[in-house]
């Protein structure tokens, strides 16, 4: 941490435009430089800190707009705040941990990487999940992995209406209520390898103080999308 | 697209200040709306006894104060006259409602805004602050204001087709989205309550739908929440009433909208950024409305 601080580069966006913040964390640096950005004033602004590609802790201290984050590739970056629509979209690995809510759409076609959401997110979180992992403390909202395909959500409070519709192989637990299942989702048993994987997850998240026995595990029915689980050696 | 904003202020002490914290809130969201803009604003400016009937004229010539005379006559009332660029409000303490008769039969141009004790609405065609100096809304003070900035796509680029929407004393409506069956609710409503209406556009029709649930004795909260269950579409509302400030999302949640509440007000923004103005807005509690959940305020 020593070495974070010395190398720590403020960007405050009172000062810098939103471009000239995007290109300055679009660099390419080595694990090695222990980079590390300290955003300020982001004043709800669209699109910050998406696109960045290189090893680098990135810190927002205040309330980020939409799709902050996305397309992300190594970075880690902590939020002090809320986001709006579409948080970590489409990252490809790394992580983003958001400390206050997230709006709609979190995660949505995430390919790979880590997302933490300390409190809750809003409709459709994890929507078309291609790979990658999802960590809610708070709730989720309606159609919440809506079409995922791979990757896991993990969701400590409650789900709202229709979650997993149209899911396919991604993987669901949830610790509080379900409002309803989507179409073709249903609860599943919790073998051993899941419990593994749940407490992998929640140590990922720092959340390793929940049970992993609270949790129940969602997936699909696999009889809405064509694809027949005897044909598996096929892919 | 289209912006909403709406400030609620619950400490009296900053009641003077409603229109210059308002105004940077509204302006915020030129992006969502270029078109035209509006805001409702509620103060007792001109003695809130009275009934004040906010009027608009495409004629920018409107001799107001004749055409108060011609109405004074008419009827044999008192009638003040507070012209604001296109907008006039007429205050008087007799029925309103002889007076936006007489206004619209003698000048079919003109268009009748509001008509309450407390809101005057003004709303323009241009890029959000030009209609906000326009009107000079940051210097006005009051307890609450709701406003709008429009992209058009349910009907044109007019005065008459920007937001709020008033169709009942003291109530206004502000939406983002499109509402599927305003058609039939519209011949509903005029069947029903024959309430009259000015515009094709579909919010008319919801607020005539509240205003009609607030004449029937429900309050804001229970006239949003009827919204559930009759109208179809997309919509955020945030609405406003003489002592009451409520927000909306329909079940699907298509359309964006943050809150924000401190111990002095409520705040209402399309996105976040509308709010980064606010006072000591870093310590307020932030949130996304749950989709097809009512919140509201009340003054007392």
């Amino acid at each position: 941490m020593n070495n974070l601080i010395k190398n720590r580069v403020i960007l405050g966006l009172d000062e810098l435009s939103l471009r000239e913040v995007n290109a300055t964390l679009q660099v390419n640096i080595e694990e090695t430089d222990d980079a590390y950005f300290q955003i300020r004033n982001p004043k709800g602004a669209h699109a910050l800190a998406c696109g960045l590609t290189s090893p680098m802790l990135v810190e927002i201290d205040g309330h980020a707009g939409y799709y902050c984050a996305g397309m992300n590739q190594r970075a880690r970056l902590i939020v002090n705040g809320n986001v709006g629509q579409g948080v970590a979209e489409n990252m490809m690995s790394g992580s983003v941990r958001v400390k206050g809510n997230a709006s709609q759409s979190a995660g949505a076609t995430m390919h790979g990487g880590l997302l933490v959401i300390d409190g809750n997110a809003a409709a459709r979180c994890g929507i078309s999940l291609k790979g990658g992992d999802i960590v809610v403390k708070g709730n989720v909202g309606h159609m919440s992995m809506f079409m995922a395909q791979t990757g896991r959500l993990v969701v400590i409070g409650d789900a709202g209406q229709a979650l997993g519709d149209s899911i396919y192989e991604a993987r669901i637990y949830v610790r509080g209520k379900v409002d309803s299942l989507g179409a073709d989702c249903v609860e599943k048993d919790m073998l051993e390898k899941h419990y593994d994987e749940l407490r992998q997850l929640l140590g990922q998240a720092e959340c390793s103080e929940f049970n992993v026995h609270e949790f129940r595990r969602y997936g699909s029915a696999r009889k809405l999308y064509n694809f027949k689980a005897e044909n598996i050696s096929a892919y | 697209m289209c912006g909403i904003v709406g400030l609620f202020l619950k400490s009296k002490e900053l009641r003077s200040e409603l229109g210059s914290m308002f105004t940077p809130m509204l302006v915020e969201m030129t992006s969502r709306g270029p078109d035209s803009a509006g805001v409702a604003i509620y103060r007792d400016e001109h003695d809130g006894s009275n009934w004040k009937i906010t009027t608009f004229s495409p004629d920018q010539y409107t001799d107001w104060i004749a055409l108060a005379d011609n109405i004074k006559f008419e009827l044999g009332i008192e009638l003040s006259v507070h012209s604001n660029n296109s907008h006039c409000v007429f205050v008087t303490d007799s029925e309103p409602s002889a007076v936006v008769e007489a206004i619209e039969r003698n000048n079919p141009e003109m268009q009748v805004m509001s008509v309450g004790k407390l809101v005057e609405i003004y709303k323009e065609t241009g890029l959000p602050t030009e209609v906000a100096t326009r009107f000079k809304i940051d210097q006005m003070a009051g307890t609450h204001a709701v406003g709008h900035t429009r992209m058009a796509t349910e009907s044109a680029v007019t005065t008459a087709g920007s937001h709020p929407y008033s169709t009942g004393h003291d109530v206004c409506l502000v939406h983002n989205g499109s509402l599927s069956n305003h058609n039939r609710l519209r011949e509903n409503l005029v069947k029903s309550a024959g309430i009259k209406f000015r515009t094709e556009n579909d919010t008319e029709v919801a607020a005539a739908f509240i205003s009609d649930r607030l004449a029937n004795d429900y309050n804001l909260h229970e006239a949003l929440t009827d919204c559930i269950s009759e109208l179809d579409g997309f919509y955020t509302f945030v609405a406003g009433s003489a002592d009451g400030f409520a927000v909306l999302r329909d079940p699907i949640a298509c359309k964006p909208a943050v809150l924000a509440e401190s111990d002095s007000y409520v705040a209402f923004g399309s996105e976040y950024r509308a709010l980064t103005t606010l006072p000591d807005i870093e310590h307020a509690s932030v949130w996304e409305p749950e989709p097809a959940v009512v919140y509201s305020w009340s003054l007392n």
